[in-house]
């Protein structure tokens, strides 16, 4: 697709230290309206493009631009503001704080009056959060937990939502609901792009994908496409075409 | 006797609670050992002096002594005056020295500067002030016997209010502020803190700015008790990291409690060992915490 895309990253090269990059020219493009999925095995390099993106990795080349803007070195504080919500995969909530106190975060780019009024909506959706609002984060479980950061992200009602693994730990039945929320996003308006491990899920609710390998494009298309796709099995742990495929995989 | 001891050790640890705050804050949420804090209760004590002396200058209303007080309107004035100046202090320091550092070098390198900060301030105070020591005011006051035959100052009962309102205002703002909110949130996990849109250079501003200003309050309440000299706050070094280290980094509870549990020690000892072994004993108390709760009391699990 051709034209300003709601978010663009162009031959990114990032990593954690200056001199050791895991991303080597990766590129990517999400829509409005569109759920895209990252896959690809283990050190390929996901969690990190979506962290560049976030503006929690320095992205030494390359360009990450949200609607035709770069934003290649925006703070992260300032992305939340212009409307990017992000879930990480790991440490997603503020365990030392009550729901409700972790809610009043993720209002931050709101005035205040929008953020409490934003919190209720948010009680209103997932009753869980309003019973335990006042508990601290830390004692929830790892679906609550996940629908807490996800909600925490939804307060702002960011125009792209990243999401790195929010499946994981999750059991069908609260992956499945989590799935419908994200694509209730999509048809609402927003981008979303999505990074997990189980590909043949991501892959069955996304318009488009992307597979990473070793910090590289690997392959991209139409998700049906890349279901359908075999070389994903030989790209997913270096499997041989033949060989037995990780279940997961498409 | 011992409730002497007992109501001078909360009178004691109700300073170094104030001081250690802003140490348990910049520990957390910086992630260093600011070796340069105390130094700060120093500066806030000696600018107190000086913001004393220009509203003393107005003559009439500000001349005068608040009730049974050695102090009037302008130790008053000067002491909120005094948290401005230390916090523009700590501000630059952290401007031009720990978040330079922090960019590049480690966390024992910015320990290590913070204590090259720490003796460049003291000496400063010594080249301005001199080394004698110093009294904010001559006036003599009468002690208030309590029952059981305690005796404290006037101006003790003020130092226990002052931080008590202190203590309860920055509970207030820790937890019904988005900024208290935010902080606390920073100082848990400052990535995920900035992908929520909270501004964290914001927040750091703050800690410094809190912390400063109740090492200012220490400092002047240490003076307005005591008296003013070059090494105060060298000498509450110990009691200060102690207090922290006992409370738990971050924590403002923790930081209260562990100051209590601090002065009451030191005035508690002197009843089985030697005065003179007094100053041991916020060491001792640190081996011993970081033996059996390395975390602090009052530790937070942030998984």
């Amino acid at each position: 697709m051709s034209g300003i895309h709601a978010l663009e990253a162009v031959d990114v090269v990032a990593g954690y230290a200056p001199d050791l990059p895991i991303l080597h020219g990766v590129s990517a493009h999400v829509d409005a309206s569109e759920v895209v999925s990252i896959i690809g095995p283990n050190g390929a390099g996901k969690s990190t493009l979506v962290k560049a993106i976030a503006g929690l990795v320095r992205v030494t080349s390359g360009a990450v631009r949200l609607n035709g803007r770069d934003i290649t070195d925006v703070g992260a504080h300032k992305l939340a503001g212009a409307g990017v919500g992000f879930v990480p995969q790991t440490g997603n909530v503020f365990a030392t704080l009550t729901i409700h106190e972790n809610l009043i975060m993720g209002g931050a780019p709101l005035a205040k009056s929008a953020a409490l009024e934003r919190i209720e909506e948010i009680y209103e959706m997932y009753p869980v959060l309003k019973n335990k609002m006042r508990d601290k984060a830390g004692i929830l479980s790892g679906g609550q937990r996940q629908i807490l950061a996800v909600a925490r992200a939804l307060l702002a009602r960011p125009r792209l939502m990243l999401l790195d693994e929010p499946t994981a730990g999750l059991s069908p039945k609260a992956a499945g609901e989590l799935f419908d929320v994200v694509r209730g996003l999509a048809e609402d308006g927003a981008a979303v792009l999505l990074v997990e491990q189980n590909a043949k899920a991501a892959l069955r609710m996304s318009d488009r994908g992307y597979v990473l390998a070793e910090g590289r494009n690997r392959l991209d298309g139409l998700a049906a496409e890349l279901l359908a796709n075999e070389e994903i099995g030989e790209i997913f742990l270096g499997l041989r075409r033949g060989a037995a495929r990780p279940e997961g995989t498409a | 006797m011992i409730l002497q001891h007992i109501a001078d050790g909360i009178l004691s640890g109700a300073i170094v609670s104030l001081g250690a705050i802003g140490l348990s804050f910049t520990m957390k949420m910086l992630r260093f050992a600011n070796f340069s804090h105390s130094e700060l209760l120093t500066w806030g004590a000696y600018g107190g002096l000086v913001f004393a002396a220009f509203f003393l200058s107005f003559g009439g209303f500000m001349d005068g002594i608040i009730g049974p007080f050695s102090f009037g309107p302008a130790l008053m004035l000067a002491m909120l005056c005094a948290c401005g100046a230390t916090s523009l202090i700590a501000l630059f320091l952290h401007r031009f020295v720990f978040e330079r550092l922090s960019r590049k070098a480690g966390h024992m390198t910015m320990v290590f500067a913070s204590f090259g900060v720490a003796l460049v301030l003291r000496h400063l105070v010594v080249l301005i002030w001199g080394s004698d020591p110093i009294y904010y005011s001559n006036a003599l006051q009468f002690a208030i016997l309590l029952p059981g035959g305690v005796r404290v100052m006037p101006d003790q009962v003020f130092l226990l209010g002052l931080t008590a309102v202190v203590v309860i205002a920055l509970h207030l703002f820790m937890t019904h502020s988005r900024t208290g909110v935010a902080m606390r949130g920073v100082a848990e996990n400052p990535d995920l803190a900035g992908v929520c849109g909270v501004n964290v250079d914001r927040i750091v501003t703050w800690v410094w700015v809190i912390g400063a200003s109740g090492a200012a309050l220490a400092g002047v309440l240490y003076g307005m008790t005591v008296q003013l000299r070059p090494e105060l706050g060298f000498s509450l070094i110990l009691p200060l990291f102690a207090a922290a280290i006992l409370g738990g980094a971050g924590s403002l509870y923790g930081a209260v409690l562990g100051g209590m549990i601090v002065g009451l020690s030191e005035n508690l000892s002197v009843i089985v060992i030697p005065t003179t072994y007094k100053p041991a004993v916020p060491f001792l108390l640190i081996l011993a915490i970081l033996y059996f709760r390395p975390d602090g009391i009052f530790r937070e699990r942030s998984r």
